[in-house]
């Protein structure tokens, strides 16, 4: 047959060339969880990273350990767009249960690799369709019949390589790293790929548009997920001790810090420089953090919504007394149990007062695992500088998901520990009022347990209390205490991250949006200005309490759109809360909250729907 | 023959103890406690604990959750750090300190309500990590600072003045507390002064997690007929598993006991303390042997007092964690960052 003769890539010109999509569609892999899929995925991912096209990989999983679907989307770009694309323009077809609905769901002109068996070639006209018997072909490479379930999906990056074009090189190479302690392991799945390669090569017409060719953008990057980019970031900060309860999706944060501190934070008398400890719950976790950071340590916990609600009691503790703490929050869909495995910026406006009372917290919200790593280290600068729980606001997809970044940079500013009185200081001045503002800027000199002078002791309480941290119920005392801690938040204004001002083109039109949701605003922005012929401008924020850039950018543009992932805009009404009455007019919302992360197509038709007709001639 | 000179006496030096401190530098603020508050006769005894031990006032860090007994930490020792923190969670606020700065002796001071109810939960994981933390326990069976509600320590069938009658059974610390792996667990009683005092010594002398249940009166709300934490009751019940006898490492006394009525234990400093046999034979170095007894004495209705549980081999957390000599707190830059070259070398890794 002449099918047979003529491999895939030699058919390719048949596509016509205009009609070629060359490093620009995204491909999902629809699987069972606990398939062993998450390798193939990883290696897949490596191999068109590899090749030096920008790519993005996320993983949309069920909260559950095994024998349900799960979906994992890997977008190639070669304008560097890496933000979730909307539409799947490739499916391997792998789950019985889901196949039929991944096929349908897809547009006109996509193609859909699928497992034989499973027949779906009849069910759609236009889309092209590339069945594989993987039972078959997984037989020969892998005798051992208990792993044929996991090898199996390894073939599919085989055939995956042979109908895009992905050197299959790249992909030997890449499962080299995944599998660098496994050698049986490597050689195995090595044998797959091949095994789906020359299937595809031998078997397949190419009919769908999608290729990948090599590009040099990827040169010296870095591929790594938020959680282990904050980890690194908390070890390089000089994390002494680490508390934590387990929670999906911020246990790999702690989990990978473990691994971290065990490598390269024991002494050279072989003991260890920090304390790790798996507490009972999340009431626990922070408490053991606040103790901590009264007594002088680096401390730090990792939760998600869930742990943020029990914090609730504490965090106003930390607050009122000033206890210096990190508290990480990767944020998932809430409320309550929610989607667990879904990703929210959800916890805004919960984190930034949580606590009864009037309470208010610094937030940093990193949009990058950069930003994963030096916003951990500024967290544990301002936690100690001002005394105070400090929140690092990540989510799901940038903590659990593979992104590639520049490597990092090593700190150059030594390690912030904020206003502490030593024996000398206290020699010096004779004693010292914990809470009283000495310079202005609301934030008291503070001493640790251990002090040896006599006049260094005081005694901390969630209670009342004045100056000199004695109990006190006096009107006089609790207002002159609040409006100080009030102050300290406004010194705060200008030391947290400052906004960027991502795109600047002078327009009238304003953009806000934080977190992960930078990567779908920075292509929406191009799509507004080539397909709407909307020029826009773009603040990112990077933390609360809002500096002056905010207020500005505010000021200078007639409308700005608050785009953000959560239902109740609470950024938005965060910010209502900060601006002047006069600005609040200018302020629209643009929401995403359906637990998949923001995509550009998304937002740029919400904005469009938003705009006057009068403001979409501009 | 009588003199009719008198020589004035030169004022008497302070009493000092063996670091050179006199009593005062242990003392605290005024207690705000009612008259007669079986707490306030514990706050003197650890005065006089920490006095007598020469423990450096500035090297305690004592702390507290909510409640009247959570006050109290505000009523000895001014020259240590002091935190009263959220009601039932004072364990892991101290669990954290003692990470921190594990060089710290850290005292924990809650009552019946802050650990058998609201904080049950980090109380049971505080004993079982068995950190070098003294747990005092300063339980009256009612809520104090609320106007006497019963706590989960009110035995069974005991009454408040309201008439209302506990029909709950009562929440043995002691026994939970050597079941999850506390290394000295005691009861005992307010106005047993020599016997607290002992205790107390002890507590300071042991590296592990210490919990001693000292049955304390509330004089406003659980001191009358039908309560069975009341100075009277109490009194009446109280039943000594042994006579107790501390001595301290620096006071170097050597004295032969009968091995067959005296149990000598060598806690961590070197100091010793010794358990004579009163009315019964008892092992309080067996767990299984402190758990008998102890629900022995809740079917017979015994107010059991002393050393219930000692074990001064089980490594602390703080060992277990492989802690360095100096305090986590006081690590500087250069140990805790590490290099740019480690950081170099996790980026390559990652390419």
């Amino acid at each position: 047959m002449a099918t047979v003769d003529l491999g895939v890539q030699e058919r390719a010109a048949q596509v016509s060339t205009d009609s070629r999509k060359v490093n620009d569609f995204s491909i999902q892999v629809a699987t069972v969880n606990g398939s062993g899929s998450q390798s193939a995925n990883t290696v897949l991912l490596r191999s068109i990273f590899q090749m030096g096209i920008p790519i993005s990989g996320k993983n949309l999983f069920p909260s559950n350990i095994a024998g349900l679907p799960t979906w994992y989307t890997i977008r190639a770009s070669k304008h560097g767009y890496i933000a979730r694309k909307k539409e799947i323009d490739f499916v391997v077809a792998m789950n019985a249960e889901t196949a039929q609905e991944d096929v349908m769901s897809l547009g006109a002109g996509a193609a859909c690799v699928y497992d034989e068996p499973l027949n779906l070639s009849g069910l759609r006209k236009d889309i092209a369709f590339y069945p594989v018997p993987f039972d078959k072909l997984v037989g020969p490479v892998c005798p051992e019949a208990k792993l044929r379930r996991l090898v199996k999906n390894m073939i599919y990056v085989g055939v995956v390589d042979a109908l895009l074009g992905i050197d299959i090189e790249e992909s030997e190479k890449a499962l080299a790293k995944q599998f660098s302690t496994k050698k049986k392991a490597a050689e195995l799945n090595k044998a797959a790929v091949r095994a789906g390669y020359d299937y595809a090569l031998a078997t397949f017409t190419k009919q769908d548009p999608f290729f990948v060719e090599r590009m040099n953008e990827n040169q010296g990057k870095i591929i790594i997920d938020g959680n282990a980019a904050a980890a690194l970031g908390c070890m390089f900060a000089g994390v002494t001790v680490v508390t934590w309860y387990p929670i999906t999706p911020s246990s790999s944060l702690v989990e990978q810090l473990i691994d971290y501190l065990k490598e390269h934070r024991i002494g050279p008398d072989g003991k260890a420089t920090f304390a790790v400890v798996q507490a009972e719950d999340e009431l626990a976790a922070v408490g053991m953090v606040l103790g901590a950071g009264w007594a002088g340590a680096r401390s730090m916990t990792s939760t998600s919504g869930p742990g943020i609600s029990l914090m609730a009691e504490f965090v106003g503790l930390g607050y009122y007394a000033e206890l210096p703490g990190v508290i990480f929050d990767i944020q998932r869909v809430g409320p309550s149990t929610g989607l667990p495995t879904r990703t929210m910026q959800g916890d805004v406006l919960s984190c930034a007062f949580l606590s009864h009372g009037d309470t208010k917290h610094i937030l940093l919200l990193p949009c990058s695992v950069e930003e994963c790593f030096t916003m951990a280290m500024d967290a544990f600068d301002l936690a100690e500088k001002f005394q105070t729980p400090v929140f690092v606001l990540s989510d799901l997809d940038l903590g659990m998901n593979n992104w590639m970044a520049h490597p990092f940079q090593y700190p150059e500013k030594p390690l912030n520990r904020g206003k502490v009185l030593d024996d000398e200081d206290l020699k010096r001045l004779g004693g010292f009022a914990r809470y009283k503002d000495v310079d202005g800027d609301g934030i008291p000199y503070r001493t640790l347990p251990g002090t040896t002078h006599p006049g260094g002791a005081y005694f901390t309480r969630g209670s009342g209390h004045n100056e000199k941290a004695q109990y006190s119920e006096r009107a006089d005392d609790y207002v002159r205490n609040m409006d100080r801690l009030a102050r300290k938040f406004e010194t705060a204004r200008s030391f947290v991250p400052a906004p960027v001002r991502e795109i600047a083109r002078s327009s009238k039109i304003g953009i806000i949006a934080y977190g992960t949701s930078h990567w779908a605003l920075v292509e929406s922005c191009d799509q507004l200005r080539k397909e709407h012929n909307l020029q826009v401008d773009y603040l990112r924020l990077r933390a609360y309490p809002f500096n002056q850039d905010v207020h500005e950018f505010i000021k200078d543009h007639d409308c700005i759109y608050v785009v953000e992932q959560n239902r109740d805009a609470q950024m938005f009404q965060l910010l209502k809360l900060d601006v002047d009455a006069d600005q609040i007019i200018k302020l629209r919302s643009v929401l995403h909250y359906n637990g998949l992360p923001i995509d550009a197509r998304s937002v740029t038709d919400a904005i469009i729907s938003q705009q006057t007709p009068a403001q979409k001639g501009q | 023959m009588m003199s009719t000179t008198t020589t004035p006496t030169p004022a008497p030096a302070p009493k000092t103890n063996h670091i050179g401190l006199s009593v005062l530098d242990y003392r605290g603020g005024k207690t705000t406690l009612c008259a007669g508050c079986g707490h306030n006769a514990i706050t003197e005894r650890i005065i006089d604990a920490m006095y007598e031990m020469g423990v450096q006032p500035e090297n305690l860090a004592k702390l507290s959750g909510i409640g009247c007994s959570s006050k109290t930490p505000a009523y000895f020792v001014n020259r240590a750090h002091g935190f009263n923190s959220v009601h039932g969670r004072m364990p892991s606020v101290a669990t954290g300190v003692a990470l921190a700065n594990h060089k710290l002796m850290v005292l924990g001071i809650s009552g019946d309500g802050d650990t058998a109810s609201i904080g049950i939960g980090q109380f049971v994981h505080l004993m079982r990590r068995n950190l070098p933390i003294i747990y005092l326990i300063e339980d009256n069976g009612v809520y104090g600072l609320t106007k006497g509600q019963f706590s989960a320590t009110a035995d069974l069938g005991s009454r408040l003045k309201t008439g209302v009658i506990n029909d709950l059974p009562a929440i043995d610390t002691c026994a939970l507390a050597i079941q999850l792996g506390a290394t000295f667990v005691a009861r005992s009683f307010s106005g047993d002064k020599k016997q607290l005092l002992t205790l107390l010594k002890a507590a300071i002398a042991h590296r592990g997690t210490v919990m001693i249940d000292i049955i304390s009166p509330c004089t406003t709300f659980n001191d009358h007929e039908g309560s069975t934490k009341s100075y009277k009751y109490s009194k009446d019940h109280d039943e000594p598993v042994q006579e107790l006898g501390f001595v301290p490492v620096f006071e170097n006394i050597e004295v032969d006991y009968d091995p067959g009525t005296t149990a000598t234990v060598r806690m961590h400093d070197g100091s010793a303390l010794r358990l004579t046999k009163l009315n019964r034979d008892y092992d309080a170095t067996s767990k299984v042997a402190a758990l008998h007894l102890l629900a022995e004495s809740h079917a017979k209705g015994e107010m059991l007092t002393g050393v219930f549980y000692v074990n001064t081999t089980t490594p602390s957390f703080i060992e277990q964690l492989n802690l360095g000599g100096e305090s986590l707190a006081k690590l500087p830059e250069a140990v805790v960052r590490p290099s740019k070259q480690a950081l170099d070398a996790i980026m390559e890794e990652l390419r």
